[in-house]
């Protein structure tokens, strides 16, 4: 009767993830395609920080180091050392590594608040180093002018090129990411997240799986600053400033923390309505600060967790009765 | 009959929680396939001498040896590893993750699978057959692919005897595993853990004690912090002092 396959979360088709690809593939005929590629670059930032936040239960106030300070880098190998731009991309990538291997051998021991304050506090180390190596971030005026380039052949320069190369990459990486989710390691994160205390009693070494999980979360971080910087042409020092690390945190409440999906549209969510709000009010970001209140007291779920809770407590009471 | 060897032995254990002695000299020879059971009133200090021994906390003073190893001062995980696993008061798993991958996970833990982030879900399917076998065993089958946070109070106990199972361990330390049970349940559990206890080493923290007379070989009876007797439930039992302790320390 109990065949492996049955109920076997990921032996479902993904209508969700077909869904979204779908949207992803016409999104550059229905907004911008800047505003879409935007959309793309913070996703992905998001997908990196929920398998932190969601599956492994730690939360980074700090990622902004990530994706900020990989976009500089990024920016600036491909600036001064005519890097062509997928390999700038990786270098990206690797100093996130480097700087996430660092950051989490000083921190990862932490809990709670602890970690959120550690994190944020060497984030700022990183925002004042862009505020004193001038000579290569260009300080307040930020790094300019740099060049798309070329991804595998397609030209960047081309706006909806552009957006169609970053989607790849997005589908990609949320492919493996979902893949490390349903992992073996990637159990081992939810039991952490679950109770640290009883997988360690299962005689796993916690912190190893939350050093990697960190080091994982940062690459994808990084990726998409990376990611961010080739596709504005620039970036500046918002990027790696807190109120990013808290823009980010957001994105990942509103969509659903702990779902693969729900970060997507939490970042999707919350870059459309700052686009439409700009125009409309004042001061968006009341109105922003407001609908994430009050999602988050309707909602505790997120977007996406709170729909997928629902048709879990339909099945649940479904399986009961039966 | 020769006595089985000593397993699990601690010497002089002391635990001082700012200025407060929570435990003070104990000692006990936990022997091999033995029930071992450690009991006392409130306060007596009984969970904490689990935590010693599971390295959870570390002593103040005192040595811990198992299999003439010490592990005094070693990581959880790693006395884990070594094949002593504990069981918590409060049922101990993983809420939100299905029944059968509360147990999966831990099926996985001795293996160097879920150090590999790149490896698809499907490699843990050569874990659902044992997995499988221990929901049977403890009978959560029909629940099997349910979130265990769904469970019933007595459901999420044997799901937690399940998980500690799946380690195989040698030396099995269970806190008050009928804690907050209805009396239908307790009988269940009395026998799971009978069946459980074959060819291992059991120590029971428990309460109740008709449970304590019907599992163990062996009581040790704690007091404040210390040892007040030890010996089997017949010498045990009609001891003054521990009848004094239950009677006169605490009402139940």
């Amino acid at each position: 009767m109990l065949s492996s396959g049955q109920a076997n979360p990921s032996g479902k088709a993904d209508y969700l993830g077909l869904g979204l690809l779908i949207l992803g593939l016409a999104l550059p005929w229905i907004l911008y395609p800047v505003l879409a590629t935007n959309i793309i670059v913070w996703a992905l930032f998001a997908v990196g920080f929920n398998l932190l936040l969601g599956y492994t239960g730690l939360l980074s106030f700090g990622h902004a180091m990530f994706f900020g300070g990989a976009s500089y880098i990024t920016g600036i190998v491909i600036l001064h050392a005519h890097l062509p731009t997928p390999l700038a991309l990786l270098v990206g990538v690797a100093f996130s590594v480097v700087l996430a291997y660092i950051v989490g051998v000083l921190s990862i021991r932490t809990q709670g608040i602890y970690f959120a304050m550690i994190t944020l506090a060497i984030a700022q180390v990183v925002y004042f180093a862009v505020t004193v190596f001038i000579g290569w971030t260009g300080g307040e005026n930020g790094l300019q002018g740099v060049p798309r380039g070329t991804f595998f052949g397609i030209p960047l320069e081309n706006d909806r090129m552009m957006y169609y190369a970053w989607l790849l990459i997005a589908i990609i990486v949320v492919a493996f990411v979902k893949r490390v989710i349903h992992s073996p390691f990637g159990q081992v994160l939810k039991a952490i997240r679950e109770n640290e205390q009883r997988a360690r009693s299962l005689g796993y070494n916690v912190d190893h799986y939350k050093l990697m999980a960190f080091i994982l979360s940062a690459a994808v971080s990084g990726l998409a600053g990376g990611m961010l910087v080739v596709h504005q042409h620039f970036t500046v020092m918002d990027s790696v400033d807190w109120r990013t690390s808290g823009e980010v945190v957001m994105m990942t409440l509103l969509g659903g923390m702990g779902t693969v999906y729900g970060p997507v549209i939490g970042a999707a969510f919350y870059l459309l309505l700052s686009d439409r709000l700009a125009v409309l009010v004042n001061a968006p970001g009341v109105v922003i600060g407001s609908i994430f209140v009050l999602t988050i007291l309707l909602f505790r779920r997120g977007i996406v967790g709170e729909i997928i809770g629902r048709l879990d407590a339909r099945r649940a009471r479904g399986s009961q009765e039966a | 009959m020769a006595e089985p060897r000593v397993v699990l032995s601690a010497k002089g254990l002391c635990k001082d929680f700012r200025g407060f002695r929570a435990v003070n000299d104990v000692s006990i020879d936990i022997r091999e396939g033995t029930i071992h059971a450690l009991i006392g009133p409130n306060g007596a200090g009984k969970t904490t001498v689990f935590n010693l021994l599971s390295g959870f906390l570390v002593p103040s003073a005192g040595d811990i040896v198992y299999r003439g190893r010490h592990i005094t001062r070693m990581d959880p995980a790693l006395i884990a590893r070594l094949g002593i696993v504990r069981s918590f008061q409060i049922s101990s798993i993983f809420p939100h993750l299905s029944v059968l991958d509360n147990v999966k996970v831990a099926l996985q833990s001795k293996t160097e699978l879920p150090k590999r982030f790149w490896v698809s879900e499907s490699t843990t399917s050569r874990f659902d057959a044992r997995a499988l076998e221990l929901l049977e065993a403890v009978g959560l089958t029909p629940y099997a692919y349910g979130l265990a946070v769904h469970l019933s109070y007595g459901r999420k106990r044997a799901l937690e005897l399940a998980i500690s199972m799946a380690l195989d361990p040698t030396v099995l330390l269970l806190d008050e595993p009928m804690a907050g049970m209805g009396a239908e349940d307790v009988e269940g559990m009395t026998e799971l853990v009978r069946r459980f206890a074959k060819g291992r080493t059991v120590l029971l923290v428990e309460h109740n004690l008709s449970v304590v007379s019907a599992l163990s070989d062996r009581i040790t009876v704690l007091q404040r912090g210390s040892v007040l007797t030890e010996g089997t439930y017949e010498e045990v039992r009609s001891d003054p002092r521990v009848i004094d302790a239950y009677l006169g320390g605490q009402q139940d």
